[in-house]
């Protein structure tokens, strides 16, 4: 599973990544339609926040409108969403982006835009084992209760 | 599963009416247009919703009172040609971004109370006819044979056509009827059929199931529009099922005039549910059924047909009990984005008994009301029986709540000897008998035996008893919970006068949907004087109609709050959650463009609210006699309950009647208790009437009906006769 991990410390804030990520996925010049978002924390450092791909917000829709793709990646298919936001609320690193001209929310979906756009190497494209979500692990609607245990 | 094939069961239905029609497209939550069908004239029509409408009756519920106001005369009863099942989503009903928003309003003229019943219901049915073009539909008349009613919103046509072949049993039918009409599997999520059972064939208290397909399970979920018989008008009419096609649903569906605002509104109570709702109700975990324990430990939960308030085996029906039965791990709203998810199921449960015995089968439920109404008011603590009550009630289409509550009130009769086995068919119908209780309602789906008489309700098996056994006419009145032909709900309301009023002094009887004041006035006592519970009565069982205007559900309203409502706000201000009322005055001025404000609403309720007291008054009911309660609603009718709580009424006898009771008999000092509890109950009507701006007689007075600007000449004509 390929993800954008990344490197806050080397960040220079040129925002560069938002730039190429709204082009790349949003065809756009607006930067608040990335998926990435660079901003400086309250304590003045720089905070990076993307998607880590865990998948949570797979299990949260009400529409089965997101899912892992083959490579790993989880990402949200608009025709079925019904925009409800419930993924937006309840991801746990709070990386489900929405803007007002979108009805479906998004998100990062590591095609690696940002990474080769980022001039100070703050970011990088991991190949990472991951863990399947409840919902994934149990598409059948076994009983359990871990995922209960975690997000209720 | 039946041995007819769905493609055989759609090839014997003939086409009996059809109606092809142009979308309306939604716009600030309305389309603008109802759908009336007569099953007997085989008349489709599309109506236009007025201006006058959409500003004096809001939706939903409004909308179900006006038009059935329009389509009856002062003489329809429940089985008449002209009664009407009205469905209305309302116009908030489709948001998909807070939750709780895609409920369903029911009203017809009941057969268990002979005036107007409402009732909220969850399911895709609503806003899937609103997404398909309609803000209502009104069905008229009675078919010569069973029907269905198909909206096809993806083609714009609605057909009525005989369905001979399909099983009448909601788990059977709404199965059969989403695969018959979803175009493909990918389609099957925009189905969604409502239905009776073979129970409302034979019962008067029938209730309707809402479906919705569930995406993960792959399969039919269903909730009820429980109280009042609703789902017996609609088999009285022989319509087996109505079905809607929508088109796939987005999240700007509705066209409101600031859909951002909807969308911030519905996040920020997303995220109180996703940081709250694990310390507070666990709605998302346990559902409702966890005020099993919290009622138990209040002496509030029903046992033994309300004879009393708690129970040791209690501890076997709480909600610990019932996470280990619910499904977990799926998102439960009734309606897409309810994050509450309080809609739980229990998956492949085997069948002990009835037709269906040994088929594993998914339990909608229970909810709470459910638990204790089958449950602990029947003495029956056994979780399986529970479950298995709750499935069959649903899908033969009998109310759990009335079931409950009218097995309850059997099974006392029983047990006093007013009943005995020559009149139940041998049916030992004690307190806790499980399996007597499940043959009972598997009479009702066959149309036989003494199930025959319960399941005409209570109301109407205590003249039945009287008439027929003898029985004390007076004695079943005292233990015989229902009010206006309507069973109670499952709480005790002894100790709380508020709650007596919150059951009685109603539109449409007694149900847990109007005001649940018992916490502010028992616990809390928050409300003391005879005024404070006026305002209560007044204000709470306003705010929660406007819900059922909306097409809204109560429970993401108080059963989540923001973490520092009971800091921020005085106690008698936090129990309306502020926060949260302004959320909803957001919510309906972000959809329609209007510019309500919070003391609006009241008034938007109070249009419906009164129309509705005046709409039974003209059916030849709403006044103040048919508010008057059964003592067992308010307090011990037995030597055994006033012993039970003995420490209990001794004490309010000596400090709050001024009776010394050393030396009294229980049977005096019950009828002392009794003349003052009854008179304390006749002073808090005169109380909420005047609050309400009723005569003493109940009846909405003409100031009020123009100040609400609903003195319309006919409603004006119908108040008349009583001023």
């Amino acid at each position: 599973m390929k993800y954008v991990k990344p490197h806050p410390e080397k960040c220079r804030f040129v925002q560069e990544c938002m730039r190429a990520c709204a082009q790349k996925t949003q065809k756009s010049d607006d930067i608040s339609l990335s998926s990435i978002l660079v901003t400086h924390a309250d304590d003045g450092t720089v905070d990076i926040n993307v998607c880590n791909q865990c998948g949570v917000c797979i299990d949260i829709c009400p529409v089965t409108a997101i899912s892992r793709t083959k490579a790993g990646t989880v990402v949200i298919n608009k025709n079925l969403c019904v925009g409800c936001y419930a993924c937006v609320e309840y991801c746990p690193t709070g990386s489900m982006r929405t803007h007002a001209s979108r009805l479906a929310p998004f998100k990062c979906i590591a095609c690696g835009a940002c990474v080769e756009a980022c001039p100070a190497g703050a970011l990088e494209l991991v190949d990472g084992e991951f863990e399947l979500s409840y919902l994934e692990q149990n598409q059948a609607g076994e009983t359990g209760d871990t995922f209960a245990k975690n997000y209720f | 599963m039946s041995t007819k094939t769905i493609a055989e069961m759609k090839a014997a239905h003939r086409l009996l009416a059809t109606h092809h029609y142009e979308r309306s497209p939604v716009d600030k939550g309305y389309t603008g247009k109802t759908l009336y069908v007569n099953v007997g004239t085989r008349t489709i029509e599309e109506r236009p919703v007025t201006d006058d409408m959409k500003a004096k009756f809001t939706g939903g519920r409004g909308f179900g009172l006006w038009l059935l106001w329009h389509a009856v005369k002062d003489s329809t009863r429940w089985d008449s040609e002209e009664n009407e099942v009205v469905i209305s989503p309302g116009p908030l009903s489709g948001i998909t971004q807070y939750p709780g928003s895609g409920k369903s309003l029911v009203v017809s003229i009941s057969p268990t109370t002979d005036q107007v019943i409402d009732s909220n219901v969850g399911g895709y049915f609503g806003p899937y006819l609103k997404f398909s073009g309609f803000d209502g539909i009104e069905l008229q008349g009675k078919a010569d044979q069973d029907v269905i009613i198909v909206i096809d919103g993806q083609t714009g046509l609605v057909t009525l056509e005989s369905a001979p072949l399909e099983p009448a049993d909601t788990h059977r039918l709404a199965d059969v009827l989403t695969h018959m009409y979803a175009a493909d599997e990918k389609d099957l999520r925009n189905v969604s059929v409502v239905s009776a059972g073979s129970g409302a064939d034979h019962a008067l208290v029938g209730c309707l199931n809402f479906s919705l397909w569930d995406v993960r399970r792959k399969g039919v979920r269903i909730k009820q529009a429980g109280r009042g018989g609703t789902g017996t008008v609609l088999r009285n009419k022989r319509i087996k099922a109505l079905v809607v096609r929508s088109p796939q649903v987005h999240g700007d569906d509705n066209h409101p005039v600031d859909l951002e605002q909807i969308q911030n509104t519905g996040r920020t109570l997303h995220r109180e549910i996703f940081q709250n709702d694990a310390s507070m109700e666990r709605m998302r975990m346990r559902g409702t059924p966890h005020l099993v324990e919290v009622m138990n430990a209040f002496d509030l939960l029903p046992v033994n047909n309300f004879q009393y308030g708690n129970h040791p085996d209690a501890k076997k029906i709480s909600s610990d009990v019932w996470v280990k039965w619910f499904h977990q791990g799926i998102p439960d709203g009734c309606w897409y984005g309810c994050t509450l998810a309080c809609a739980k199921t229990v998956e492949e449960f085997e069948l002990s008994t009835g037709p269906y015995k040994g088929e594993r089968v998914r339990v909608d439920g229970p909810e709470y009301e459910t638990a204790a109404g089958v449950g602990s008011n029947c003495g029956i603590f056994d979780p399986r029986a529970i479950l298995e009550l709750n499935f069959y009630c649903d899908t033969y289409g009998i109310d759990t709540i009335s079931w409950g509550t009218l097995t309850a009130f059997v099974m006392e009769c029983y047990e006093r000897g007013i009943i005995t086995t020559e009149q139940t068919g041998g049916l030992k119908l004690a307190f806790g008998n499980a399996d007597a209780a499940l043959e009972l309602l598997h009479q009702v789906s066959r149309g036989e035996g003494f199930g025959r008489i319960a399941g005409m309700g209570v109301h109407k098996m205590k003249e039945y008893f009287v008439e027929h056994y003898g029985a004390d006419a007076a004695f079943l009145d005292d233990i015989g919970m229902e009010n206006k032909g309507l069973e109670y709900s499952q709480y005790v309301s002894k100790e709380s006068l508020a709650q007596q009023g919150g059951f009685a002094l109603t539109n449409k009887g007694p149900q847990h949907d109007e005001a649940w004041l018992i916490f502010m006035d028992m616990v809390n006592k928050q409300i003391p004087s005879f005024d404070d519970k006026a305002e209560a009565l007044y204000y709470f069982p306003l705010w929660r109609t406007w819900f059922g205007l909306n097409g809204l559900c109560k429970l993401p309203w108080n059963d989540i709050e923001p973490i520092d409502n009971k800091k921020k706000h005085p106690p008698k201000e936090a129990a309306k959650v502020p926060e949260h009322v302004d959320n909803y005055v957001r919510l309906f001025n972000s959809m329609t463009g209007r510019t309500i404000t919070k003391e609006e609403v009241i008034l938007q309720s109070k249009r419906a609210y009164d129309f509705q007291r005046v709409f039974n008054i003209r059916l030849g009911k709403g006044l103040r006699r048919f508010d008057a309660q059964p003592y067992r609603a308010a307090g011990p009718v037995t030597v055994e309950e006033y012993e039970s709580r003995a420490e209990r009424y001794d004490t309010q006898l000596r400090d709050e009647v001024g009776i010394a009771p050393e030396g009294m008999s229980t049977a005096d000092k019950i009828t002392a208790l009794r003349t003052y509890r009854e008179g304390r109950y006749e002073k808090l009507m005169d109380a909420v009437y005047e609050r309400r701006g009723w005569t003493r007689n109940a009846v909405p007075k003409l100031e009020t009906l123009q100040m609400l600007g609903i003195d319309y000449p006919e409603v004006v004509e119908v108040v008349k006769r009583h001023l």
